[in-house]
């Protein structure tokens, strides 16, 4: 998809001085796609690191690759970058040959020159570079997955910076002449402002400060940061919010089928435009799961600056896809394109469609007001927690008749709002009314209803298929909208609460045969690289030592998409006597295909079980008639040093094969280890997240 | 009325209101922007710096109570030979995914190492529980502690 449209070696690398240039469209969150790209360039070319260099994420020069999500980094610039480096390398040589003559499998590439045998002139790879055709097609055919003994470890770009404090997020951007601004928030999303007391207005004039509003939008801004700070906060109280209540429901009484906007039959991962089929008649095993509203919850409020000079937007943000973002940002103010200019900046680690997207568009709004100015905009830990877009709360009904124990069929049906929430153009200025601010302003564009996503293994039906050899299948996706919050995607969208579903499933009928939990799996999956990663599963976790009194095991298995890694895993946890589930070890196992940068594979499974755990036992978005209430880390609670599991990951590489996304593969099968660790210890199955102290009583109670 | 600090090593007179957060005097009036703000609450640790040798966050209490105390950040870290091994052992070790949180996490860790050069595992996370990691680099944090240890 990225080659389709950006087909030329130049789109992808170039020289730039004593450096080649890698471009790239997907942006760095944290998930070290930066310094996999620049392995990649080193895999083909034997280029040193410090001749590597990455052009800046921006819409004024790079290619166009849409949103980075979905796992599909590596897959996508990966695989485009990959090519373009190996059509480069097939033409330098040829080059060389030309210049130098020899044969071209004569040359070859170390440390940044061309070399062959008989001559003591190795040639430069840059300087050999301008030699070639400005419009060279990049070849997909040319690179080759070669064997190889061990898979290669990336540095990771900018962290020697980190450690030292002096690595740059947007946060930290300075301008002459810049201006903070804070955003004043109404009480709740349907409140919107009477008026400001003429008082604080002029308060504010007093203190250098200007006010920015339009409609219910308001923001001040001024040159010092901490000023800004509390002159937002006096306004916030101060000013008159018409405030009707937030619709204080209980969200899993309304996930069901009679509430549903859309029902579509799902097959092998695409929705279809057909009749539902009935639901089976007799099943041996029912069960439902629910997953609550989720918060991605990134570590650093989101931020953006932006300047107007009264004809151009020049926005630095750290949104995942500035290029749709472009396009609803100039629809929003009436600009072509070609006058909003995105660049990335690294924020903080967003796991999916967080404030970046907002914020970037309300620093622009000030900026527009305020023009000539570069304006620095960030948001509050309340208004992170509060205005981020969340994961949409979702429950998945299964049944399953059954064969010796066995599944004979399985119907799954999974219902959620949508977790399309991202500001993608689209009909009807859907675009623009995703930004959460375009609903406040004077001349408002409404929210609207989420539409069912139809792509393959997209939304809430991602993960729903069941990866195993089910002979009958029958999966549903059930829309259901006008629920309380705006939604967008988490990282995994509906994989976290689908494999809960399945894996749990899977173990409780593993139990009722009598069967060992890998075993029944195993006997269940005909891939072969599935089977391998459970049979190392196994091989890994024999010599531990039975659980004890309080504690379990669980095990749970899942390959993200059924496309991409797959992984096993084996959670142990104690359930103590205040009811608290502590983390002992998480031994895993996954197969990501050829591995580009071990560690930064490594990092990422290790970083998803921690995510999934903190999900499993912490996470759950809790509001109430004034609106949210989780606004806080003591009210929004996440998974800290002090519940860690010892973690052993074991990487089956396969260098042969395709490089698989592997961002998203570990969290869910982490949410159903952990279910059926509890299971495992407690007798007891838990079928909402999260599994709190409270959540885990109260299910003793009632059993 | 103007206010003197000692911030790695140095006095600096600073002019920011006296009852302004430790941490906007560091970023905004200082350019040591090492110290990020997280939540503003004290419930994050992303704000860390070394008061006195102990770890604490920077974004709520106000610059005029840390007269007359040693403050380092972050970026004054590699001059302490403890903060300069745990500076290296979190790069031997990848020790960071987004690395918001990471200069806190330094701080953490080397106040904890300079009070308690031995720590245990269950030492070390319980030390380590003020500060959130929403990336989960968690497991190699621990790693490099151990690294920094010896």
């Amino acid at each position: 998809m990225s080659l389709k449209a950006h087909p030329l070696l130049r789109d992808w690398l170039r020289r730039d001085g004593d450096r080649l240039q890698i471009r790239t469209g997907k942006v760095d969150i944290g998930q070290r796609i930066s310094s996999a790209l620049v392995q990649i360039v080193r895999d083909e070319l034997h280029l040193p690191s410090d001749r590597i260099a990455l052009a800046p994420v921006t819409t004024a020069d790079s290619p166009d690759e849409g949103i980075t999500s979905g796992s599909n980094s590596v897959e996508q610039s990966g695989h485009a970058i990959r090519c373009a480096a190996a059509t480069l390398r097939r033409a330098l040589i040829a080059a060389a040959v030309d210049r130098s003559g020899g044969d071209p499998e004569d040359w070859t590439l170390d440390d940044g020159l061309l070399r062959r045998p008989g001559s003591n002139d190795p040639l430069d790879l840059l300087d050999l570079m301008d030699s070639i055709d400005a419009d060279l097609a990049v070849d997909p055919k040319v690179a080759k997955l070669t064997a190889r003994d061990t898979a290669p470890s990336a540095p990771m770009l900018g962290l020697a910076e980190m450690v030292r404090g002096t690595f740059t997020f947007v946060h930290d951007l300075d301008a002459p002449g810049m201006l903070h601004a804070r955003v004043i928030r109404p009480p709740h999303a349907h409140a919107r402002l009477r008026s400001i007391p003429e008082d604080e207005i002029s308060a504010l004039d007093d203190k250098g400060l200007r006010l920015v509003r339009d409609g219910s939008f308001l923001a001040v801004a001024g040159p010092r940061e901490w000023p800004v700070i509390r002159a937002a906060e006096r306004l916030a109280r101060a000013c008159d919010w018409d405030a009707p209540d937030f619709p204080n429901i209980d969200v899993f009484e309304k996930l069901t089928r009679d509430n549903a906007s859309t029902r579509l039959p799902v097959d092998k991962g695409q929705p279809l435009e057909e009749p539902v089929p009935d639901p089976p008649d007799a099943p041996d095993y029912t069960a439902r799961f629910e997953k609550p509203y989720l918060m991605h919850a990134a570590l650093g409020p989101s931020a953006a600056m932006a300047v107007w000079d009264g004809e151009t937007l020049d926005i630095k943000t750290h949104s995942q896809g500035i290029y749709p973002l472009r396009i609803s940002i100039s629809d929003s103010f009436g600009l072509s394109e070609d006058k909003v200019v995105l660049t990335h900046v690294p924020g903080s680690g967003c796991y999916g469609h967080n404030g970046a997207d907002d914020a970037a568009f309300e620093a622009a709004l000030v900026a527009r007001a305020i023009p000539d100015t570069p304006i620095l905009l960030k948001w509050t830990r309340a208004e992170e927690h509060g205005w981020e877009p969340f994961a949409p709360a979702m429950a998945v009904e299964v049944a399953a008749t059954l064969e010796q124990g066995r599944v004979a069929s399985w119907s799954a049906e999974a219902f959620s709002d949508t977790h399309r929430g991202r500001p993608r153009p689209g009909p009807n200025r859907v675009g623009p009314s995703r930004l959460v601010s375009n609903r406040h302003l004077a001349d408002p564009i409404p929210a609207q209803p989420g539409t069912p996503n139809m792509n393959r293994e997209g939304g809430m039906h991602r993960n729903l298929d069941p990866i195993y050899t089910f002979a009958e299948r029958r999966l549903v996706k059930n829309l259901v909208t006008g629920l309380p919050h705006r939604t967008s995607a988490l990282r995994c969208l509906g994989a976290v609460a689908n494999v809960f579903a399945l894996e749990s499933s899977m173990d409780d009928l593993a139990i009722a045969a009598g069967e060992d939990p890998i075993a029944y799996r195993l006997a269940q999956l005909d891939d072969p690289r599935a089977i391998a990663v459970l049979e190392t599963l196994r091989d890994r976790i024999a010599d531990l030592s039975a659980t004890a009194e309080g504690q379990g095991r669980g095990i749970a298995y899942a390959q993200y998409k059924n496309a991409m890694t797959r992984v096993g895993l084996c959670i142990d946890v104690t359930v103590t006597d205040l009811a608290e589930v502590k983390l002992d070890r998480a031994v895993m196992v996954a197969d990501a295909g050829r591995v580009v940068d071990l560690a930064g594979l490594i990092a990422q499974l290790e970083g998803g079980v921690i995510q999934g755990a903190s999900w499993a036992l912490c996470e759950e978005v809790q509001w109430d008639r004034d609106g949210v209430t989780s606004l806080d880390w003591d009210s929004y609670p996440v998974l800290r040093f002090d519940n860690l599991p010892t973690m052993d990951v074991h990487v089956l590489d396969q260098p042969t094969e395709r490089p698989l996304g592997a961002g998203e593969a570990s969290p869910g099968p982490t949410v159903a280890a952990i279910a059926n660790a509890v299971h495992d210890a407690m007798g007891m199955r838990l079928r909402r997240l999260p599994f709190t102290a409270d959540a885990i009583m109260q299910a003793a109670a009632n059993a | 009325m103007s206010l003197t600090l000692r911030i790695n090593g140095a006095e600096v007179a600073v002019t920011s209101e006296p009852d302004t957060p430790l941490i906007y005097v560091l970023r905004d009036e200082l350019g040591l922007k090492g110290a990020k703000l997280g939540c503003g609450l004290e419930q994050c640790g992303a704000c860390m710096v070394l008061v006195d040798g102990e770890a604490v966050p920077s974004c709520v209490s106000p610059a005029d109570t840390f007269g007359g105390k040693e403050i380092t950040t972050v970026e004054g870290l590699a001059d302490d030979p403890t903060g300069a091994r745990v500076q290296a052992a979190f790069v031997s070790h990848t020790a960071a995914q987004c690395g918001y949180c990471t200069a806190g996490l330094v701080v953490a860790v080397t106040a904890l190492l300079q009070r308690n050069p031995d720590a245990d595992t269950k030492t070390v996370k319980d030390a380590l529980a003020p500060n959130i990691c929403r990336c989960g680099s968690h497991p190699r944090v621990l790693r490099a502690v151990e690294e920094a240890k010896a």
